[in-house]
């Protein structure tokens, strides 16, 4: 009980200490608007510009959540492939790992060349947030237990029933892992784009919004999108973090509480 | 269901070499008849393991022939571990092998329920492994092994995981089903104690290459109870047992 209340309590004492210091700061020296904004302003900022920073962020989280579904359908299928034929594991994988050490940053430039730019952000989003469902994906459907693999074929399942009821559900923890962290990347990569693509860029994503606040000067705002893109990464997480412990709880060790 | 005499397992002249080249068995002879409870007993490395995956068609002999049931569901096994399905139930679990054959609902559940009583589980079909005891799981894996009505029960050193008064009621509890059902049952361990307890014949093997060393019949009557588990018969046929696998042992490091 007492832990439960510091482990709430805590984080907000030291949001409310920040804030506070933060504050303080900025009215004790004085610091103007333009180099910092105080909490105060940052928050009127916010709630004045709600209607633009309100569609800026439905445009990232469209992108991002698209984005993030693209990755995980593929990355899901591509593992079931690479697990079902060793072939096409061999001819595939070092193009996925190339694609996933290549910063998206750099390749962002390019994409926005060849793509129209709502596809060019897709594409980035997607980029950075396929591999990690690949990756973990892969490696759950080749830890299943060689013993009940050997049952499997006793009772001679087919490799249709095996992947269905057996390689799937165990490989379930480690994609939902990879999900997890697929959705921050899918944001990451989505804001990448959107600043590469910067001003001269049509979009009116959070990130392009926050690289146009800058060229303005309009740092108030630069801090609201900031903070709003923060709270949809925070957000997605907590998302996918629910969908994972849905899933596992009455089986998997990482959703169990322990007694103590 | 068996008919008396028949053989169910025949092995033959099997020889089974890794591609890493270790000789795991050698011309092993073995036959097993309809009804019969069998014990391989060896150190590790003996191959019994092996020879029980060959009887299993798990993997293939290299050399031989292996005559088993061929079909599916005619053949049950138990691994050491329970090696059950973490994200299903109990229930859900012994279903298995019904599911995967396609089987209805209606008969796979009665199948179920049949099996499970038989295990004493018949209240925990609603558990996940994750909430059972050791002996438990190893239950559950046993229901799902019978739950097909094998005709062989193969079980590969299933209880040697489980503490001491665990193994001794799980003992009485396998020599129940198998005097109520007489299915064949062929059973590895490295107990001496547990072979001479459960087994009316047992098959001493020899460690690199697995090779027959001596077959040893247990006579004695069944039920077989904690009686005889302290009797000087046992005590007897644990002694002549015991002495023929340190000879299997020396014989076989020479």
């Amino acid at each position: 009980m007492s832990g439960r209340v510091l482990r709430i309590g805590l984080p907000i004492m030291t949001l409310a200490a920040i804030v506070v210091a933060w504050d303080l700061v900025v009215r004790f020296f004085s610091i103007p608007p333009y180099v910092l904004p105080g909490p105060v302003l940052v928050l009127s900022t916010l709630f004045a510009d709600r209607d633009l920073l309100w569609h800026s962020l439905l445009v990232t989280l469209t992108i991002t959540v698209e984005g993030f579904a693209l990755a995980a359908i593929g990355g899901i299928v591509l593992a079931i492939a690479f697990n079902q034929w060793r072939l096409v594991e061999y001819s595939f994988y070092p193009y996925a790992v190339i694609l996933q050490v290549t910063p998206v940053v750099a390749v962002a430039p390019l994409l926005l060349i060849y793509l129209p730019q709502p596809l060019a952000v897709l594409a980035c989003a997607w980029i950075v947030a396929f591999f990690p469902v690949l990756a973990n994906t892969t490696l759950g459907l080749n830890s299943v237990d060689h013993n009940l693999i050997a049952l499997f074929e006793l009772y001679k399942a087919s490799s249709w029933q095996t992947l269905w009821q057996l390689k799937l559900p165990a490989a379930l923890p480690q994609m939902l892992a990879g999900l997890r962290i697929a959705g921050g990347l899918a944001l990451i990569g989505a804001v990448v784009a959107e600043i590469a693509a910067g001003s001269a860029g049509a979009g009116s994503g959070l990130a392009y919004r926050i690289a146009e606040s800058g060229y303005r000067l309009n740092v108030p705002r630069m801090f609201a999108a900031l903070l709003l893109l923060s709270l949809a990464g925070v957000a997605i997480f907590f998302a996918l973090s629910l969908l994972s412990h849905l899933a596992l709880r009455r089986w998997h060790e990482s959703a169990i509480k322990r007694e103590s | 269901m068996n008919a008396p005499g028949k053989t169910v397992v025949s092995l033959r002249d099997v020889g089974k070499t890794f591609e890493s080249g270790t000789v795991a068995l050698d011309r092993i002879n073995l036959e097993v008849g309809a009804g019969e409870f069998v014990s391989l007993l060896g150190p590790s490395g003996c191959g019994k393991s092996t020879a029980l995956r060959l009887i299993a068609g798990l993997s293939a002999a290299s050399q031989g022939a292996v005559a088993v049931p061929s079909s599916a569901g005619k053949l049950g096994f138990v691994f050491q571990e329970p090696t059950l399905m973490p994200w299903a139930d109990v229930a859900a679990n012994v279903r298995l092998p019904l599911k995967l054959a396609g089987a209805d609902n209606a008969y796979s559940q009665d199948a179920v329920a049949q099996a499970l009583d038989r295990v004493g589980l018949a209240e925990f079909a609603q558990r996940y492994p994750r909430e059972l005891s050791g002996g438990m799981r190893m239950r559950t894996s046993i229901a799902r092994a019978l739950v097909t009505e094998p005709e062989l029960l193969l079980m590969d050193e299933p209880f040697a995981a489980l503490d001491e008064i665990t193994r001794f009621k799980l003992n009485n509890d396998l020599l129940g089903l198998w005097q109520a059902q007489r299915r064949t049952v062929i059973f590895v361990t490295h107990s001496v104690f547990e072979s001479v307890y459960l087994s009316q014949r047992i098959v001493v093997m020899t460690p690199r290459p697995g090779r027959v060393f001596a077959e040893i019949a247990i006579p004695a009557a069944y039920p077989r109870d904690e009686r005889f588990r302290t009797s000087a018969e046992y005590a007897g046929f644990c002694r002549t047992v015991s002495e023929a696998l340190s000879q299997a042992m020396t014989g076989g490091a020479l």
